[in-house]
């Protein structure tokens, strides 16, 4: 147990460590460096409480994947420099005041959501859900998402496609002028759309129309 | 101090899969020079040692004892890590390989996933080495690397659901003895082909060897790495082919279990199998590099998004129904 405890303890640790330096390190591409970190131990943590299928699915979505995309917009973009205005700027930041006022939101929220879950244990008793201890978590995860709340898992499904849709339609741009391979075309290319045989006349050359 | 034991326990066992991983990572670099340079009737290292074997150990010191360059304007923190990162990831995800029904390290729930978010997360080392390395060349590669890694990871996802359907589990070992009948590799064939040819983009050999195609990128985020940081970036790319080798050879043909369960075959034991259809999929890898040219880059990622991704989601819904259909579904 005490073994546990130590390995929760690191974890933990190096989670918020790592959240406190996304925001402090004046660099963005090392601020996203730190954030993956921040993910890799959150999903350690997962992974601890037993809950290993959402561990891994943080590993692989949100590392694997958007933390890439955030590497290539901080790269890309050369988001560095703006970071460092911010910072150095001396006069006052006009971003401090809201980003206060969200934060102190969630703090607030937190307080409601972890203080009804720790003073009032009858609210866990009312989660709709039985939880079937004997199965393991992917199996469980799977009849609650497909068995009991299908409607609602085809529905997000839904507002996904449409954001999608929604970000294909605002970037998708025909350009003129582009030379694009056609396999069909290539193959389909016979000898005689390709070359012409002209008799060339002495002295007069030939007349190519473009 | 039963824990301590534990402990020390599990660091013995952890030796003993990686120092034979190591080493067959060095035997693996000669075996694909070699029959790189069967295809192309030479040679081939041939020299140190009985028929060149210890070409790789050679190469290895020479590398150890070279000087290692940090270019100086480089971001030197994550330009070192980089190649640890790659030789991490590369090692850790061995630890769920069943190499036998009791010879696994960690038989955990969620072997599928872990093997995927281990290898999806390998695209770290390459693009922390192109950007560190503060350099267009390296940059470009990593860029390039990343892209086409990320988009062959979706792929290969729907093609570890078609797996899935038919197991029913997450776990390796399952995923094994499922294919106690019939290995899947019939009764998916195609996906077998497209798990290899998004396994050989995956590791990024040719002829997807676009992060390095040294025609234009010089080595692509390699470049400005030197010594033993460089013979680390080699290192975990071929430890990350035999992964995928070992994956391919768990999730189609049948990992420890033997082709046909009678005499001859049985008493070879089950390690043995994996070695040898590691080997056989390492082999075609290694023949593949020598035969075909590098593609295009919009060739590339035409290939998987447009004709990868769209098949192997058809499949999904094939095997689906078929499974639904027949009432061949696991699990109930």
């Amino acid at each position: 147990m005490i073994a546990h405890a130590i390995v929760f303890y690191i974890f933990s640790l190096i989670a918020i460590v790592s959240a406190i330096m996304v925001t402090v390190s004046k660099n963005t591409v090392n601020s996203v460096f730190f954030l993956i970190l921040d993910f890799i131990s959150i999903s350690c943590l997962f992974i601890m409480i037993g809950a290993e299928f959402l561990g891994m699915i943080m590993l692989i979505v949100y590392v694997g994947a958007v933390a890439v995309l955030f590497l290539f917009v901080v790269m890309m973009l050369n988001v560095a420099q703006q970071k460092n205005e911010w910072f150095n700027s001396s006069g006052r930041s006009s971003h401090i005041p809201v980003g206060l006022l969200v934060s102190i939101i969630i703090f607030f929220e937190l307080i409601i959501v972890i203080g009804g879950w720790k003073y009032k244990p009858d609210l866990l008793d009312s989660i709709a859900i039985e939880i079937n201890t004997d199965l393991t978590n992917t199996q469980s995860l799977g009849n609650v998402i497909y068995t009991d709340y299908i409607h609602l898992f085809q529905l997000s499904g839904m507002v996904l496609l449409v954001a999608m849709i929604g970000a294909i339609v605002l970037t998708f741009r025909q350009r003129s002028g582009v030379k694009r391979q056609s396999y069909f075309k290539q193959i389909s290319r016979d000898r005689k759309d390709g070359i012409e045989l002209v008799d060339v006349e002495n002295n007069k050359g030939v007349k190519i129309d473009a | 101090m039963a824990e301590l034991f534990i402990f020390f326990e599990q660091i013995y066992r952890i030796l003993f899969l990686l120092i034979p991983v190591l080493v067959s990572v060095a035997m693996i670099v000669w075996l694909d020079r070699r029959v790189w340079a069967f295809v192309q009737k030479r040679r081939g290292p041939n020299v140190v040692g009985p028929f060149g074997l210890f070409q790789t150990l050679a190469d290895a010191l020479k590398y150890i004892f070279k000087e290692i360059i940090i270019p100086a304007s480089s971001n030197k923190v994550i330009f070192i890590l980089a190649p640890i990162v790659t030789m991490t990831l590369a090692l850790i995800a061995w630890a769920v390989i069943p190499f036998s029904e009791t010879f696994v390290l960690a038989d955990i729930n969620v072997g599928i996933l872990y093997l995927f978010a281990v290898s999806s997360l390998g695209v770290y080392g390459i693009i922390m080495g192109g950007w560190a390395s503060n350099s267009k060349y390296p940059f470009l590669g990593a860029i390039r690397s990343a892209a086409q890694m990320v988009s062959y990871e979706v792929s290969i996802g729907v093609i570890i659901i078609n797996v899935l359907l038919c197991v029913g589990s997450l776990n390796l070992s399952d995923v094994v003895l499922a294919q106690k009948d019939l290995w899947f590799v019939i009764p998916l064939f195609p996906m077998f082909i497209i798990f290899f040819i998004s396994a050989l983009a995956e590791t990024n050999r040719p002829p997807f060897d676009l992060p390095e195609a040294e025609a234009e990128l010089v080595a692509g985020y390699q470049t400005e790495y030197s010594g033993m940081m460089y013979a680390m970036f080699w290192l975990g790319e071929y430890a990350n082919i035999l992964l995928m080798c070992a994956m391919g050879s768990i999730l189609f043909l049948g990992g420890w279990l033997s082709p046909i369960d009678l005499f001859p075959f049985n008493v070879i034991p089950a390690p043995i199998w994996l070695i040898l259809k590691i080997l056989f999929l390492f082999i075609l890898f290694a023949l593949i590099k020598a035969i075909v040219p590098r593609y295009r880059y919009d060739q590339l990622m035409k290939l998987g998004w447009k004709i990868f991704l769209p098949f192997s989601l058809i499949y999904v819904v094939l095997t689906a129904s078929f499974l639904m259909y027949f009432d061949l579904l696991p699990g109930n």
